[in-house]
């Protein structure tokens, strides 16, 4: 009988952790051949490693047996960057789930990679922290992966994203040495490793503890829900909050289709007819605090805007941001599939972007629900869609590569906060020269010389990028 | 893109030897090295973006004079050009509550060992398309390519900015104040900056007891050492000379020179060397610096 041809590496993976947290069956591997984008990959093993050291010997293992590895966290990303590459190692950090340390003065914490980030929002809300990145799926994707994508979330309008908040990583490095990037030291030396690492999605290493700066919780916080009848005069009222000198907390956008299936799902009083609604949100002290709603109410005023509801209490408050984050479970009733993207372009740009989005949609008769982080200029158009309907997937990855095309083109960018992985890697090319590339190459080429890091995302096939290649089955662009 | 960056990569040139500077306020070209000295000028300024685009040999204090007059300010240190301020990568004594140098830079184009011109980042506040090459150009002192045209992120001024003194213990504030500026501390006496609403800002100081003052201390600019915060009272206590500690990011600025004597990983050290090799295999931009040393 021949043995498979993984035969020698899974035996070393095998001898350096527990045969029980090496995962070889079919369907195991089926299980983690995706993330929770449509692309899918083969891995040869999944491994769960609990220590540094355990890491580090996955990392040689692979290595020894010219076998690219991946690390995993959670499986949430939305562009393929955990999709094991053509028969990988995939390490998942799911098991090292330890906080090793809060300082509730200076406001830090060592955690490991498979720390969710609303469980460490949780373990450090009695010292009245929290971890600013707030990914809509906070609950479940894990800091290790924000650390990968360099992940936002609503509230990174006023505190930026994920980078923002890493101070130090210890990284198995690509050829199995265990190092630390950064430090918690505000000016560590030499070069900035630390800031190279987050947003590498796994080809500069994987990271076995993190240690992230903690924010105060604000004092006084006021959300607000402001409905226009025009998308545009809502669109344009976050120009002018932002020119005005005013950084809310957040600034959150969804469209009437979108409001109405929210609506229908939760109950929570939302106006359905208007075009538009945007969900601010501003904290501080509370002079603060109440100048800058004054401040808005009248900027609001010069652009039409309807109704201004502002949350009561918590639980009004809690209820106004349940309808934001529930927005893709209610499109569940609208049609049972979806498609989400993710673009940036610059604020002043969003009226026409949108309008061109809903052009654009329209005509390759499709539905689009649009509900996104305004204050960046973050668009997240989410194409609903019955995947049974004929020719559907095609008019659906046609509408994205054009949405990403008009993007990039009004100044903006490819993504805002999920990634490149391997569903925009051949767009690169819109944003970046193959000299620019070749730079990008060269600071992989330097953490990982024998690519076998997730080998296969970010950087374009071609060794000449001067077109964009063909999109990967299933990619969603 | 400006014809000013094309002629800017003209002038380094593909081969020998080259230096870049500014107004040397930090250390000044390479000796005997021929010098290059980067665009000047502001080319947009875009306060709804919180985005300003510049000629990396623009000064800083011009910067800030011009994103004042749009009710924005920047967070790097108000003194040379903007490209040098990146290049070395020392933040303001604010970056306590506005963050380092190294999230300031949002785009830039660079001039790279072969002269070519180079981008790398993305026009807007958000973007995560392709690798982090901004925060690994901040700090990196002109040996991985030289800054030609950079954009960076702005925030808006504060309604109000005032400096307060305090005999308290100062992580005792630091752990009470709502994101205090800046908290300084001498040893003895503890400086406050609090940016804010004129009524918020005076009922925080009232709360602690602070007084009001008219000038931060003088910061001696001698010598400037890094320290995790936690470790701040620890390193400062056998001090002989007069200095002055960010309380709560871990910067100490001395009235003395001061040695770095902090290790360095050999792993770190081996990625520096790989990457200088790679992004200047001939040693040609600011020959003998090194963001090690």
């Amino acid at each position: 009988m021949s043995r498979p041809a993984h035969g020698p590496l899974v035996a070393d993976l095998v001898a350096a952790l527990d045969p029980d947290r090496v995962h070889t069956a079919a369907g195991d591997l089926w299980l983690y051949r995706h993330d929770a984008s449509n692309l899918t990959g083969r891995a040869t093993a999944v491994c769960f490693p609990t220590s540094t050291a355990e890491v580090r010997a996955c990392v040689r293992a692979a290595v020894r047996h010219d076998t690219p590895f991946v690390a995993r966290g959670s499986g949430t990303g939305l562009a393929g960057g955990a999709v094991p590459p053509e028969g990988a190692v995939v390490i998942a950090t799911s098991k090292m789930t330890a906080v090793r340390s809060v300082d509730p003065v200076n406001r830090t914490a060592w955690v490991e990679p498979g720390v969710l980030n609303l469980d460490l929002t949780r373990h450090v809300t009695a010292q009245g922290l929290h971890f600013a990145p707030d990914p809509s799926s906070q609950q479940t994707c894990s800091i290790g992966g924000n650390v990968a994508n360099n992940s936002g979330g609503p509230h990174c309008l006023a505190d930026g994203v994920t980078s923002a908040h890493v101070l130090a990583i210890e990284v198995v490095l690509p050829d199995g040495t265990v190092t630390e990037l950064g430090g918690e030291e505000p000016e560590p030396r030499g070069l900035d490793l630390r800031g190279a690492f987050v947003g590498s999605e796994g080809m500069f290493g994987v990271a076995t503890a993190v240690c992230v700066k903690l924010t105060q919780n604000p004092p006084d916080v006021a959300t607000m829900l402001l409905d226009f009848d025009d998308v545009a005069d809502g669109a344009q009222l976050v120009s002018d909050i932002i020119a005005a000198g005013i950084v809310p907390a957040a600034v959150e956008m969804m469209d009437q289709l979108c409001v109405r299936a929210v609506e229908a799902y939760i109950e929570a009083n939302l106006p359905v007819d208007a075009a538009a609604v945007l969900l601010i949100e501003v904290v501080g002290l509370p002079a603060g605090v109440a100048a800058d709603v004054a401040a808005i109410r009248h900027l609001a005023a010069a652009r039409r805007v309807g109704a201004i509801r502002v949350a009561a209490d918590d639980d009004e408050r809690a209820l106004l941001w349940k309808g934001r984050k529930s927005a893709f479970g209610a499109i569940a009733r609208i049609k049972p599939n979806y498609y989400l993207h993710d673009t940036v372009v610059p604020r002043h740009r969003l009226p026409e972007v949108l309008e061109e989005v809903y052009r654009i949609v329209e005509r390759h008769d499709l539905l689009v629900l649009n509900v996104f982080h305004a204050g960046d200029g973050n668009l997240h158009p989410l194409l609903v869609y019955d995947a049974r309907d004929d020719g559907v997937a095609e008019r659906v990855q046609a509408a994205g590569e054009e949405i990403v095309r008009v993007s990039v083109a009004a100044g903006g960018v490819l993504s805002g906060e999920h990634g490149i992985g391997r569903e925009k890697r051949e767009l690169m090319p819109l944003m970046f020269s193959d000299i620019d590339l070749a730079a990008q190459a060269a600071l992989r080429d330097a953490f990982d010389p024998r690519r076998l890091a997730n080998p296969d995302k970010v950087l374009p096939t071609a060794a000449s990028c001067g077109d964009v290649q063909a999109i990967p089955d299933g990619a969603w662009v | 893109m400006s014809s000013a960056d094309n002629d800017f990569a003209a002038e380094v040139a593909p081969s020998g030897p080259v230096t870049v500077t500014g107004t040397a306020t930090r250390g000044g070209p390479v000796a005997d090295v021929r010098i290059v000295r980067p665009p000047y000028g502001i080319r947009a300024t875009q306060a709804a973006e919180m985005t300003v685009t510049c000629g990396a040999g623009t000064p800083v204090d011009e910067l800030c004079s011009e994103l004042e007059a749009h009710g924005q300010t920047v967070v790097l240190p108000r003194s040379g050009t903007v490209g040098g301020a990146l290049a070395v990568g020392h933040s303001d004594i604010d970056r306590l509550r506005y963050g380092p140098v190294r999230d300031a830079l949002l785009q830039a184009r660079y001039v790279g060992a072969s002269g070519d011109l180079v981008t790398i980042g993305g026009p807007t506040v958000k973007n995560v398309s392709g690798f982090d090459m901004c925060r690994l150009f901040v700090g990196s002192v002109g040996t991985l390519g030289f800054l030609s045209e950079v954009t960076l992120r702005t925030r808006p001024l504060p309604r109000i900015s005032r400096w307060w003194r305090g005999d308290g213990e100062p992580h005792e504030l630091l752990a009470q104040l709502y994101r205090p500026a800046a908290v300084l501390w001498d040893g003895a006496v503890t400086w406050v900056r609090l940016d804010g609403a004129a009524d918020d800002l005076d009922a925080q100081a009232a709360r602690f007891d602070l007084v009001s003052v008219d000038e931060p201390p003088l910061i001696p600019s001698a010598g400037r050492s890094s320290h995790p915060p936690a470790e701040l009272v620890a390193a400062t206590r056998d001090l002989e000379h007069q200095f002055i500690a960010e309380i709560g990011v871990g910067v100490v600025h001395h009235a003395e020179p001061v040695v770095d004597q902090r290790p360095v990983d050999d792993a770190v050290v081996e990625l520096h060397r790989r990457i200088k090799q790679r992004f200047d295999p001939d040693g040609r931009l600011n020959p003998g610096r090194s963001p090690l040393s």
